[in-house]
C-alpha cells in the first residue's frame, strides 16, 4: 500500500507544501488564544504534514525525521507537560491546574500567568496529538511492520 | 423477539423525540444553558485568564481537568494501537 513511486508532481508539491503545513499548524497552537484553534487542531495539522510525507514518499523517509522511539516518547510527553504543569501548581501552593500561582515562577502578573500556564498546556496537547496522529496512520497503513509494501 | 426490539426502540425513540418539545427554543436568552456560568464566563473571562478566545479559556482553564482526561484519552488511544498492531520485522 505504502510504495515509493515516481510522480515528481506529488512529491515536489507536497516537499514544498509540508513546511507551510507545520508552520500553519504552529500558529494555530500558538494563536489559539486569539483566532479558533488550539492543541488538538494544531497537533492534527501537525500530524497530517507527517503523513502527507508517508504517502508521497514513503515510511522510510519520515522514520529519518522522525523516529519510531522519539515519536512514542512524544506521545507521553505530551501528557507529561500537561500534568506536569498542573503539577507545579499544586507544589507552589494553588489546586491542580490553577494557573495563577504561576506568576511565582514565571516574570508576569498573574492573570498573564493563566495565559501562559493555558499556552503550556496547548503546547502539549499539540504534542501528544501530533505524536499519535502518526503512531496510528503509521501502525494501520503498514500492519504494524513500519515498513513499505508491508501490504500490498 | 424482533417484534418487541421494535416495538422498545419506537417506545424509546417516540420518547424521545416528545422530550425535544420541552428544550428550550435557539439561542433562548433564558434558557438554563444561558443563565447560570455562561453570564460570567462572558464577562469575567478576559479579566481572569487574559484569553480574548472564551473556548480556549473554557476549555484549557475554567476545565482543564476535563481537558486533561481528553488528552489521556488520545494518548491512551494512541499506546492500544501500538500495544494491539506492532509486530516485529520477522514475524
Amino acid at each position: 500500500m505504502i510504495k515509493d513511486f515516481d510522480n515528481i508532481i506529488i512529491k515536489t508539491v507536497c516537499r514544498i507544501l509540508t513546511p507551510f503545513l507545520q508552520i500553519f499548524a504552529l500558529y494555530v497552537i500558538a494563536h489559539g488564544h486569539y483566532s479558533p484553534g488550539g492543541g488538538f487542531q494544531g497537533g492534527c495539522i501537525l500530524g497530517a504534514s507527517f503523513i502527507l510525507l508517508v504517502i508521497a514518499y514513503d515510511i522510510d523517509t519520515v522514520k529519518k525525521r522522525m523516529s519510531e522511539k522519539l515519536n512514542t516518547v512524544m506521545c507521553s510527553l505530551g501528557v507529561i507537560i500537561y500534568a506536569g504543569i498542573g503539577l507545579t501548581c499544586l507544589i507552589l501552593g494553588a489546586n491542580y491546574l490553577d494557573y495563577g500561582i504561576l506568576h511565582r515562577v514565571l516574570p508576569v502578573d498573574a492573570v498573564k500567568a493563566r495565559a501562559m500556564g493555558t499556552l503550556g498546556i496547548e503546547i502539549g496537547v499539540g504534542i501528544t496529538v501530533m505524536s499519535v496522529m502518526i503512531s496510528i496512520f503509521l501502525n494501520i497503513a503498514s500492519g504494524g511492520k513500519h515498513e513499505e509494501g508491508a501490504i500490498d | 423477539m424482533k417484534v418487541f426490539a421494535l416495538i422498545a426502540v419506537i417506545i424509546t425513540g417516540a420518547a424521545l423525540i416528545y422530550s425535544t418539545f420541552e428544550m428550550p427554543d435557539w439561542g433562548d436568552a433564558g434558557s438554563p444553558a444561558n443563565t447560570h456560568v455562561s453570564p460570567r464566563y462572558i464577562e469575567s473571562s478576559i479579566k481572569e485568564t487574559a484569553t480574548p478566545n472564551i473556548v480556549t479559556s473554557v476549555l484549557a482553564d475554567y476545565r482543564g481537568y476535563d481537558t486533561l482526561g481528553e488528552t489521556t484519552v488520545i494518548f491512551t488511544a494512541g499506546m492500544v494501537c501500538i500495544l494491539l498492531l506492532r509486530s516485529k520485522k520477522d514475524d
